[in-house]
């Protein structure tokens, strides 16, 4: 095995050792919004013709588990090797900048695609989900679960304490999260929020995710694939820079 | 033979605070070198700086010939490093996690990976402690983890900062006796302790560190004979004879200290005590020693 190989391995351990906690348990977060949501919501109008808001409401609980789980994971490895000081043991190695992008986005993928799954295989027993194109759901899954995955990269980086990640957490990945059309489309917003809803990257994750299931979203595919698809490029890159500079972990 | 460590002209600093000032030295393949300082002389910059995990504003060092910046792959492989810090990842059992670090190093998984592992573990007495978790060993237990990670991929040198900090004897004894059979095979070793006698001991050569530079470079030996004295003690009956008085180094109850270089003086001095009337009842020469060498250069 090479030493990307086996980086990708302890990552992937990692969270698997711990599979309650990090898979099954965001899996029974989003059942039980599943249930709040849906019950609250019964008899409120359909956000797409021919679609009721249990089918609206379950692709996007999915993307954002995933999206949520992608950041956790490499966002709290990093944060606990390095409050922890096992971080070392990687970076003696000769494993380059690639390597440990590499390693901690495809485990990261992992978790996601995992989560993901489970939400989904909840998600029709409890209702009928169309598959419109397995090739955009996959797309989306991959690329938005990567852009949050290098996300939690840059935020572990960055963070020297665990409350300093918690914050990047709460105050920047939950509300961009919830405010994403997850439990609403965006047309049902006064034209102000609208607007804002467009600056906010985790909107055009979450449409894009749910034309792969209904065919049909809020804005183009194009659109939604070309925002998600750069947002993911952008944040790669700097997550490469940083990690080839050594920022916060080469003095 | 190329070196196994060369450090050349290497700065570093943080802000206003220079920890390494200029650094320059060379340990060659097969020594048993020691890196020796107070607090904050920089010793553990100087091997961070040669793990790469600290990058130098000037100087360049070299592993085994391979630059740590430009060939740092090669450079790494070279070099196995046991960290000051006890530091642990609480996920793995004891051979995960090293088996994790030699895949770091590319080294693959199977039969000879785990037979050498059963080897280190065996001679750092962690054979019984294969299979638990990482969180369930002692403190020195982790600390010997730490070894077998700094050697799990067979690197030709080996960096100990302070391996012996806050170890016990019985296995600080079984430490040693493994990295002295190292370095008989032929790897080189750098280490750094505040116990001077196991640099005394141990090592060939020893450089001393003081302010971020290095105040002196020598064999063992030479630094003992150049900067520490024997001293011979002895007790007289009665008074010590006047003609001696001024000779006298020092006196400590009935014991009067003469400094010496070596063991011919002994005879000499002693021929002085007999011929100015002294009758002598008790001898003892001390040897030098590491501790009045540093603290000597320390304090200059």
């Amino acid at each position: 095995m090479t030493g990307f190989q086996t980086l990708l391995l302890k990552e992937i351990l990692r969270f698997w050792k711990v599979a309650f906690q990090t898979i099954a348990a965001p899996v029974l977060t989003a059942l039980l919004y599943m249930m709040i949501f849906s019950h609250v919501m019964a008899g409120s109008n359909a956000a797409f013709t021919g679609v009721t808001y249990k089918q609206f409401l379950i692709p996007g609980l999915a993307m954002m588990s995933m999206l949520q789980n992608a950041f956790a994971n490499t966002s709290s490895s990093l944060i606990q090797s390095k409050v922890g000081g096992s971080i070392l043991f990687i970076l003696l190695p000769p494993l380059s900048h690639w390597d440990y992008y590499g390693a901690y986005v495809i485990a990261a993928l992992v978790r996601a695609l995992a989560v993901g799954l489970g939400v989904f295989l909840v998600g029709i027993i409890v209702a009928d989900i169309p598959v419109h194109s397995y090739a955009v759901i996959i797309a989306f899954a991959l690329l938005g679960s990567g852009l949050l995955a290098a996300l939690g990269i840059i935020a572990g980086l960055w963070a020297d304490k665990f409350d300093q990640l918690a914050a990047f957490q709460n105050f920047i990945i939950m509300p961009l999260t919830f405010l994403s059309g997850v439990f609403y489309s965006i047309h049902s917003l006064p034209p102000f929020w609208q607007v804002v809803s467009h600056f906010n990257p985790f909107f055009y994750m979450i449409d894009g995710f749910r034309y792969g299931f209904f065919g049909t979203a809020d804005v183009p595919l194009a659109l939604s694939l070309s925002v998600t698809a750069g947002a993911f490029l952008c944040l790669s890159a700097i997550t490469l820079y940083l990690l080839k500079s050594g920022y916060k972990l080469r003095q | 033979m190329i070196p196994a460590i060369d450090v050349q002209g290497v700065e570093k600093r943080y802000g206003k605070f220079t920890a390494l000032d200029g650094i320059s030295l060379s340990v060659e393949q097969g020594e048993f070198f020691a890196l020796l300082g107070p607090n904050g002389a920089g010793k553990t910059t100087l091997i961070t700086a040669l793990a790469g995990l600290t990058r130098v504003n000037a100087g360049q060092l070299r592993i085994m010939g391979h630059d740590v910046v430009n060939d740092f792959r090669a450079a790494r492989r070279a070099l196995g490093i046991v960290p000051q810090e006890i530091v642990f990842d609480p996920f793995f059992s004891v051979r995960e996690t090293l088996r994790f670090q030699a895949g770091y190093f590319g080294i693959a998984r199977g039969a000879a990976l785990d037979a050498w592992i059963d080897e280190l573990l065996a001679k750092l007495s962690l054979a019984d402690k294969a299979d638990s978790n990482m969180r369930q060993l002692s403190g020195g237990m982790k600390r010997r983890v730490l070894v077998a990670q700094a050697l799990v991929h067979r690197p030709p040198v080996i960096v100990l900062d302070e391996p012996t900090a806050g170890v016990d004897v019985e296995l600080r004894q079984t430490l040693w006796s493994f990295i002295r059979e190292l370095n008989t095979q032929g790897h080189t070793i750098l280490l750094t302790t505040h116990y001077l006698e196991e640099a005394e001991q141990l090592c060939t050569r020893i450089a001393m560190m003081k302010q971020g530079k290095v105040v002196a470079m020598d064999t063992t030996q030479h630094l003992l004979n150049a900067f520490s004295e024997r001293v011979l003690r002895v007790k007289v009956e009665g008074e010590l004879p006047p003609a001696m008085l001024d000779d006298r180094a020092k006196q400590e109850g009935d014991w009067h200290f003469f400094t010496i270089h070596d063991y011919a003086e002994v005879e000499v001095k002693l021929a002085q005590l007999r011929n100015a009337g002294a009758h002598i009842v008790n001898l003892e020469v001390a040897e030098p020693d590491l501790e009045e060498v540093f603290v000597k250069l320390m304090h200059r």
